[in-house]
């Protein structure tokens, strides 16, 4: 079938590895898509200024889930100064596939959400 | 020969390869395919007989508002109008919504009620959250049934003497059900309150006939009845036509100004400042004429006929939530439904590779999708042209929808969504 649902999409969508939740996470937040409604959670335990562990959460289609399954993926073990550093493009390019622009926020609300957990880190 | 195989030559789109397939075209009930015969009055005009209306004195001129005005008398006749002043132009649907709310709006005072539905458009509920947060007024819901139908023993419980008025959509977007206009103004006339009808979804679809509604306002959109987008009408009754001042300022609604007054022009310009779609106008008469010459009778037998099919063939398939009325003649040829466990954007990517155009997500109606407890269906929406084959197209692109992401772990089922 084709690009639009590369294998990795569906692999990551039928088995993300990185779903669920974190108890008493360091960092969590939790937003919408406001065109779809979808919806996912990031939860983060951090130690020494690294990613210890992330976790995703939320209801949401295969790009949004395959998408955060990467990024918990990318970061878990990363300095944040280098998780602070990761783009939609860094994750369109793992996700392998022809991503239209009308679901480029499906692959880019993880990253906000991701984002935003870290900003209230900050706090 | 049946209906869709009459008419379908007449749709140029009809024949676009999507993907490599014929589209399959079931999102009417966003937009619709235009005839040929649309698409030449729109070409014949901007050929022959484009100018501004009304005051350009000149053969062009002369033509142009003779084409806009034939178009408002088409328009009366189509829905049973008793006057043409009755008939103002818009933009759309939205904007004669939003025309009354800012207009009629005007009189309503803190503490008056409105009453709107939980199966409505956004386009006929914000305008009246704005409305009632400027004017102090309260907003209540006719809550709906898990069939999609509206609980009008409830509705009766809402109306008090405060409810000014009641807004409902004629058939509903997302479910189809086709509400019961007469009795809902029969009930709010009563009390004392005016009906407004969000006829979007019913005037391509219905042979509607405003008198038999006794509603008082009536609003509908051209682009979802063969006509070009950008154009729609407000029907409303006289007296309150009469009453209202105008919604917005500007050219053409006016009949003598000065520098800090100006009195109003007559119904129904007072209503239309500015330059109107004049060329939407001409489109909405063509599109009005090609309805007519089908039938709008055959429209809707067809329509029932598609979705008495698509009713049954959809139920066929595993792990899919069909929402609405199960019975295809309490609704209009609006289909929607969710796969366990696939998320409905997910659905429509898949579907497009088919060539499939449908309609997935919130349909802009999110508390229906908040009473259903999901976050969005995928929608089929047929018109004239769809065909049964169609209909098989459709069950056998979601079966190749449910090999590649069934038993998912990523997407919830419906229903299954928290809060």
């Amino acid at each position: 079938m084709g690009v639009v649902y590369s294998s990795v999409i569906l692999e990551r969508y039928k088995r993300p590895r990185h779903r669920g939740e974190l108890p008493e996470p360091h960092a969590s937040f939790e937003d919408v898509n406001p065109l779809c409604g979808d919806r996912i959670r990031i939860d983060l335990r951090l130690r020494n200024g690294q990613v210890e562990a992330a976790k995703f959460r939320g209801d949401a289609c295969a790009i949004s889930v395959a998408s955060a399954d990467l990024l918990a993926e990318m970061i878990e073990g990363a300095p944040l100064s280098k998780v602070r550093e990761i783009s939609r493009q860094d994750l369109l390019q793992a996700l392998q596939a022809e991503i239209r622009p009308v679901r480029l926020k499906c692959v880019s609300l993880p990253l906000e959400v991701l984002a935003r957990a870290l900003e209230g880190l900050a706090a | 020969m049946s209906l869709a195989e009459r008419v379908r030559k007449d749709f140029p789109i009809l024949g676009r390869m999507i993907q490599g397939k014929r589209l399959v075209y079931l999102d009417n009930g966003a937009t619709s395919q235009k005839p040929h015969q649309v698409i030449d009055a729109l070409r014949t005009y901007y050929e022959r007989s484009n100018a501004n209306v009304h005051r350009s004195i000149h053969t062009l001129g002369e033509e142009a508002t003779e084409l806009l005005e034939a178009a408002r008398d088409s328009v009366q006749f189509f829905i049973g109008a008793s006057s043409r002043e009755e008939v103002v132009f818009t933009r759309g649907t939205t904007e004669a919504i939003n025309l009354v709310a800012q207009a009629w709006g005007r009189r309503l005072k803190p503490g008056d009620e409105v009453i709107v539905t939980e199966l409505e458009h956004h386009s006929n509920l914000i305008p009246w959250q704005l409305l009632a947060r400027d004017r102090g007024c309260t907003l209540k819901a006719i809550p709906v049934t898990d069939d999609g139908f509206l609980e009008l023993e409830r509705f009766a419980e809402l109306l008090t003497p405060k409810t000014k008025l009641v807004a409902v959509a004629h058939v509903s977007n997302v479910v189809g059900t086709i509400n019961p206009i007469k009795e809902i103004s029969a009930q709010a006339h009563a009390v004392g309150a005016i009906v407004l009808v969000d006829g979007a979804q019913a005037v391509p679809h219905l042979w509607v006939s405003i008198p038999q509604l006794d509603c008082d306002f009536y609003a509908f959109s051209g682009h979802k009845m063969l006509a070009p987008t950008g154009i729609g009408v407000l029907w409303g009754r006289r007296e309150l036509l009469d009453q209202m001042e105008p919604a917005w300022g500007g050219g053409e609604m006016i009949k003598e100004v000065w520098i800090d007054h100006a009195e109003w022009n007559d119904l129904p310009w007072k209503f239309e400042p500015g330059t109107p779609p004049i060329a939407g106008a001409v489109g909405l008469r063509a599109a009005i004429d090609y309805l007519n010459a089908v039938g709008r009778q055959a429209i809707r037998d067809h329509e029932i006929e598609l979705t008495r099919e698509a009713l049954a063939r959809l139920s066929e398939l595993d792990d899919i939530t069909l929402y609405g009325p199960k019975d295809a003649e309490a609704r209009g040829g609006v289909v929607s439904f969710n796969l366990s466990g696939i998320h409905p954007h997910d659905v429509s990517q898949i579907l497009d590779q088919d060539g499939i155009a449908v309609r997935a997500g919130h349909h802009c109606a999110q508390p229906l999708m908040r009473r259903f407890g999901i976050v969005g269906t995928v929608r089929a929406s047929f018109y004239l042209y769809n065909t049964l084959e169609e209909i098989g197209a459709l069950v056998r692109g979601l079966r190749t929808v449910q090999e590649l992401l069934g038993s998912g772990s990523g997407a919830r089922g419906p229903g299954s969504r928290r809060g």
